[in-house]
């Protein structure tokens, strides 16, 4: 236990000493950022991650249920920091919490969709228990506990990501694209027509849940990458574009994956140029900057019709 | 904070903590803040609008780091954010049915994108020691006489708009379509609507931190709409539990070495709790006197 209590803040601490590497360092430093073993890790985490995120994110938007993600970033906060202070690798907490609420949210529902009312009565409680958390763990006898952590969960420290953390990134976020994948297809029916998909025999209540579960785990693994408090735009960002660019989902489905992926490269490659600029932020940017040039675009209308008529 | 110990003499405990300055700030400051925050919350709720809500509520963190960053004064980062977010929000509903799958999509990126914003800000300005936390989770010490004006002038005029406009926002929330036959102008109201929301945010923010203000938005006005069904009743039981829940918080917190907004939240969610827990009760209770009038659905029953 002790051993996993000093990795998780040996990780904090290895990000604020990269963080505050990259941003002393003048421009000689950008050159070799490419090479830095940390950037590698990062760069193949993100990658996965984002791609996790595209998938489940594209049914998130087309389920309406973006809310559920705002509330999951909240509990990412709350679990992580139980974690810390509870003297437990910091993933656990993240991974537990996350999976923990999303069934809940699916139980207290009707039909695997939570009223917005009480998803937001519970996660402004989850918060203010993570405050709690983050108060035990900065103020604990032991003197471990740094304030750093707390901003680290909230932000992202995707340089901060050792080997052997971004290869568990990496297989959990290749299992939640597997899972999206097979499930893509009763799922969207689910989706677009609910009625019939469960008069068909799909089973609707099952694949909602078995949904929510997904998001939770791709909830806690960006949390790695972006921080808990960011990671509802690499879900929503990429997913809404997808929606807005085209009508067929699974052509919808393969671009907000794809638009995900290159999002997190174009922000990691932002970041290592500029150091002053986090990680974190210039994936969102690179996110919100594709969102918004899709609004651009005159809309046709018939998928707008699918979109407001099912959604 | 450690010191001072609750006794259960409770004039004597609160003749104490009047004896301090920063305490009669953070108690007058928590009163405005709480009335202010669950007027505004309650149509909140009532309108469904708690995703908006709660993105408008958390711009209150880049708005505070742009003015740290930048020098200018932190009020005027507050509200000069959150109001711009308001009307962010309000141009990207135009035309869009609420609740749909591309507003919640923009909504997102929009909140996502602003703290994203907030973080950058603050890595940028290295000053701070401590970090983001403060601006996120809100500190109820060192609250200043000037920033209790501030708050008291600000909360009146977002009281007087909601006053001025809450008949037909009512109206208009409760049943847009009718609302918008009978020539009620819907469209503007919501638009103004999301200005006050932005508003008392910026208002609330300033003392629970950027995160935790949602807390006192949603909860109080939850628990009061499933108490009773009746407006002005529920309007004003929602202020009365906010701003109960927040001096209690306030106690709580100076005895405590815990943070203010972990004792708001966990009293209000308790009370959220109970609400529902005595609803349950009410109809359970309800079913079975209608089925005792009825013997032979009891016998179906057992």
């Amino acid at each position: 236990m002790n051993a996993l209590l000093a990795s998780a803040s040996a990780s904090a601490s290895a990000s604020a000493s990269v963080a505050s590497a990259a941003t002393s360092g003048a421009s000689g430093m950008t050159t070799s950022v490419w090479a830095q073993p940390f950037f590698h890790h990062a760069l193949l985490a993100g990658t996965f991650i984002a791609l996790a995120a595209g998938l489940v994110g594209y049914f998130l938007v087309l389920r309406a249920q973006v809310f559920t993600g705002d509330a999951l970033s909240h509990v990412a906060f709350t679990g992580a920091m139980a974690a810390l202070a509870g003297g437990y690798d910091l993933r656990l907490g993240l991974f537990v919490g996350c999976v923990l609420v999303a069934l809940l949210l699916a139980g207290v529902g009707r039909r695997g969709k939570a009223d917005d009312v009480v998803i937001g009565s519970a996660f402004a409680w989850v918060l203010g228990l993570g405050s709690f958390f983050l108060t035990l763990y900065t103020t604990s006898a032991s003197g471990l506990g740094d304030g750093g952590a707390g901003t680290s969960v909230l932000f992202g420290s995707i340089f901060g990501l050792d080997g052997g953390q971004a290869l568990v990134a990496v297989l959990v976020a290749l299992a939640v694209a597997v899972a999206v994948l097979l499930i893509a297809r009763p799922l969207l029916f689910a989706t677009l027509d609910e009625n019939v998909a469960a008069a068909r025999g799909v089973p609707v209540k099952a694949l909602g849940l078995g949904f929510l579960v997904l998001v939770g785990v791709t909830a806690g693994e960006a949390t790695q990458a972006v921080g808990s408090l960011l990671l509802l735009g690499l879900l929503a960002a990429p997913a809404g574009a997808a929606v807005r660019l085209t009508d067929r989902p699974f052509h919808g489905l393969a671009l907000a994956a794809g638009l995900a992926v290159g999002e997190m490269w174009a922000g990691l490659a932002l970041s290592a140029w500029i150091p002053q600029c986090p990680p974190s932020f210039a994936v969102m940017a690179a996110a919100t900057a594709v969102y918004a040039a899709t609004w651009l675009r005159p809309r046709r209308a018939s998928r707008s019709s699918l979109v407001v008529a099912r959604g | 904070m450690g010191s001072p110990v609750l006794s259960w003499n409770l004039l004597d405990d609160f003749q104490l903590m009047w004896s301090y300055p920063f305490m009669v700030n953070a108690f007058r400051a928590g009163a405005i803040v709480a009335v202010v925050a669950g007027a505004v919350g309650w149509f909140m709720v009532l309108r469904r609008q708690t995703f908006a809500g709660h993105t408008l509520s958390v711009v209150a963190f880049p708005g505070a780091a742009l003015a740290t960053l930048a020098g200018f004064s932190l009020s005027l980062g507050y509200f000069g954010f959150c109001i711009a977010a308001a009307l962010a929000v309000a141009a990207l509903r135009r035309g869009r049915e609420p609740g749909g799958s591309e507003e919640s999509a923009a909504t997102g990126t929009v909140q996502a994108f602003l703290l994203a914003c907030g973080y950058l800000f603050m890595a940028l300005y290295k000053g701070l020691l401590e970090g983001p936390q403060s601006l996120l989770f809100g500190s109820f010490l060192g609250i200043t006489g000037g920033q209790v004006t501030v708050l008291a002038v600000a909360g009146v005029v977002v009281l007087a708009a909601l006053a001025a406009i809450g008949r037909p926002l009512l109206f208009a929330s409760v049943d847009p379509q009718v609302a918008a036959a009978r020539g009620v102008p819907v469209r503007l109201l919501s638009v103004a609507f999301l200005v006050l929301l932005g508003a008392a945010t910026a208002e609330a923010a300033q003392i629970t931190g950027a995160l935790l203000v949602f807390a006192l938005m949603v909860l109080p006005a939850a628990t009061a709409q499933v108490l009773t069904a009746r407006p002005g009743l529920s309007l004003l039981l929602t202020v009365a539990i906010g701003f109960a829940v927040t001096w209690a918080g306030l106690v709580a917190a100076f005895y405590q070495p815990y943070p203010l907004g972990f004792f708001v939240t966990s009293f209000a969610f308790a009370l959220f709790l109970l609400a529902h827990g005595a609803r349950a009760v009410a109809r359970a209770r309800e079913r079975r006197r209608a089925e005792s009038g009825r013997p032979v659905l009891v016998g179906s029953a057992a």
